[in-house]
């Protein structure tokens, strides 16, 4: 891809978020629309539909609500993976002639619908490893993320503390985006992290994100086509998956080295690019462990490190490295899946549109969504338009 | 639930800790599947666990996730000395105390839903082994 991408991200778009008192599928069409207005598309354009979260045909019913006939459609099921991974799948897609013009829409209304608990255990099914785990009544997702931090504290002294400034830098940046759920909440405090309820030690109530309904959509046409759209279309740079396991909380290969390591080796790989030359980084903040050790993986510090590299401030609006600057899951939005509105936030400032939180010159952007229980992985590397 | 599973809980009512082996390359697997991971044999069969391990990491539940368990308990992940690596309980601890890596020892709990008087499944927890 690097070598001349001809695929791009032309459209962007949120719904309303927070409490909306809309259905899931309401917000769902609305981010698709304003993705597609923001392209200067019309409906009529898109031919290949990508999305899931609801029902057994997804990307099907949303075409239908749509009037669409999709000549391609995309469902993968991998959490908050799924939509770095159907970035790749689009643009394998239009490279090959499946389709010409890709929509990616997600909606959720599970704040107002109250179908979702962090600490709750609806997402354990009836995989074979549930038989063996759900008799110890873990708390899914949020207690094996907390496992992953106990192991993360003892193998590197990794501090409450530490896993705090990932909240406190993430309501930072949410102060300068209005469209954020805390936007008008004030700072956060390293104390107040620390004094909230505990729910799965080591983790607090402010070390998980929000709970919030929201929908977003992107869309991805041929370059060629690009060119001639409202908006500088964004290259896409290169691109890497890695899945290591379900919802088997024993089954997961490694809790402190996660597969985030060998997506983002191939994303690197493909995109010819490294740590270092990477401007700006959205990362699926579903707790504050999973920045540590999606950090680590990434390679913007050295194993283990990532709690000392976060500790100096340098993620907050400011600082030397700008992270998850729409304010994240912690304090943005979470309607699930957040890995679309990872690649909502890139795409803003590669064109320069994040007003009070732009990082100045920002020319490459990194996306790193991750799925279940630190199950699926893919990072997706983001360029400027040139 | 799975063929393997009900074996491996059939066995918990006689306080046997079941951990599938593959009977042609040997590796050891949890939890047991209907093929060895390692060479795809299906071939599969038992060992005893010893019933000895070493904590690999906890997290103190606060708020139950089962009308079986009140809340605070202990989470953990148990890595066996027979190579595998289980989700359990670590019962009769202080939280406080408990570090990683710390030896335990299997300390069976009868199956809260179980309603077999004479031979009830249980659920194999662990202790703290004393040093």
């Amino acid at each position: 891809m690097s070598d001349g991408p001809d695929v791009a991200i032309v459209g962007v778009g949120e719904s309303d978020l927070g409490m909306t008192d809309k259905i899931a599928t309401e917000l769902q069409v609305q981010a698709a629309m304003r993705a597609i207005e923001d392209a200067g598309l019309s409906l009529r354009d898109v031919d290949g539909v990508a999305t899931n979260g609801s029902g057994t045909f997804p990307a099907s019913s949303l075409s239908e609500e749509l009037g669409l006939t999709p000549a391609w459609i995309d469902d993968t099921s991998a959490g908050g993976a799924s939509w770095l991974m159907f970035i790749a799948d689009a643009v394998a897609a239009i490279h090959t002639g499946a389709c010409t013009t890709v929509l990616l829409a997600y909606g959720s209304n599970q704040r107002s619908g109250r179908t979702r608990s962090l600490g709750g255990t609806q997402f354990v099914r009836n995989d074979p490893p549930a038989a063996f785990e759900v008799p110890f009544a873990p708390l899914v997702p949020l207690s094996p993320y907390a496992l992953a931090a106990t192991r993360h504290m003892h193998e590197f002294g990794t501090t409450s503390e530490q896993l705090a400034e990932v909240a406190v830098s993430a309501r930072e940046w949410a102060l300068k985006n209005p469209a954020a759920f805390r936007y008008g909440d004030g700072p956060l405090t390293i104390d107040e992290v620390l004094t909230s309820p505990i729910v799965s030690s080591p983790l607090h109530t402010r070390d998980c994100c929000l709970v919030t309904d929201g929908g977003g959509a992107v869309v991805l046409t041929s370059a060629d086509r690009a060119r001639s759209l409202r908006k500088p279309p964004v290259s896409i740079l290169g691109y890497g998956g890695c899945v290591d396991h379900a919802w088997g909380i024993a089954a997961t290969p490694d809790l402190v080295r996660t597969g985030a390591w060998n997506s983002a080796r191939r994303a690197y790989a493909m995109a010819g690019l490294g740590p270092a030359d990477i401007d700006v980084v959205q990362l699926y903040d579903s707790f504050t462990i999973t920045v540590l050790l999606t950090l680590e993986a990434l390679q913007f510090c050295e194993p283990g490190e990532a709690g000392p590299f976060v500790a100096d401030g340098r993620t907050r609006p400011g600082g030397a490295f700008p992270l998850n600057t729409s304010g994240g899951g912690l304090s943005y939005c979470h309607p699930g899946q957040f890995g679309v509105f990872l690649v909502i936030e890139a795409v803003r400032q590669l064109r320069g549109e994040s007003a009070d939180r732009q990082i100045l010159g920002a020319e490459v952007a990194l996306c790193h969504g991750t799925g279940g229980i630190l199950s699926q992985h893919a990072t997706t590397i983001l360029g400027r338009p040139r | 639930m799975s063929l393997v599973a009900d074996m491996w809980w059939e066995a918990t009512r006689d306080l046997r800790l079941l951990v599938q082996r593959c009977e042609q390359c040997g590796h050891r697997q949890h939890h047991p599947r209907s093929l060895c991971t390692h060479c795809g044999s299906t071939d599969v069969g038992w060992v005893d666990a010893a019933g000895a391990g070493q904590l690999f990491s906890f997290t103190v539940v606060c708020r139950s996730a089962s009308s079986h368990f009140d809340a605070p308990y202990v989470l953990a992940l148990v890595d066996l000395d027979e190579g595998v690596r289980m989700l359990t309980h670590i019962v009769d601890a202080d939280p406080d105390t408990l570090r990683c890596d710390h030896p335990v020892r299997v300390r069976w709990v009868r199956h809260p839903d179980d309603a077999d008087q004479e031979r009830p499944r249980h659920l194999p927890c662990f202790a703290i082994k004393e040093q």
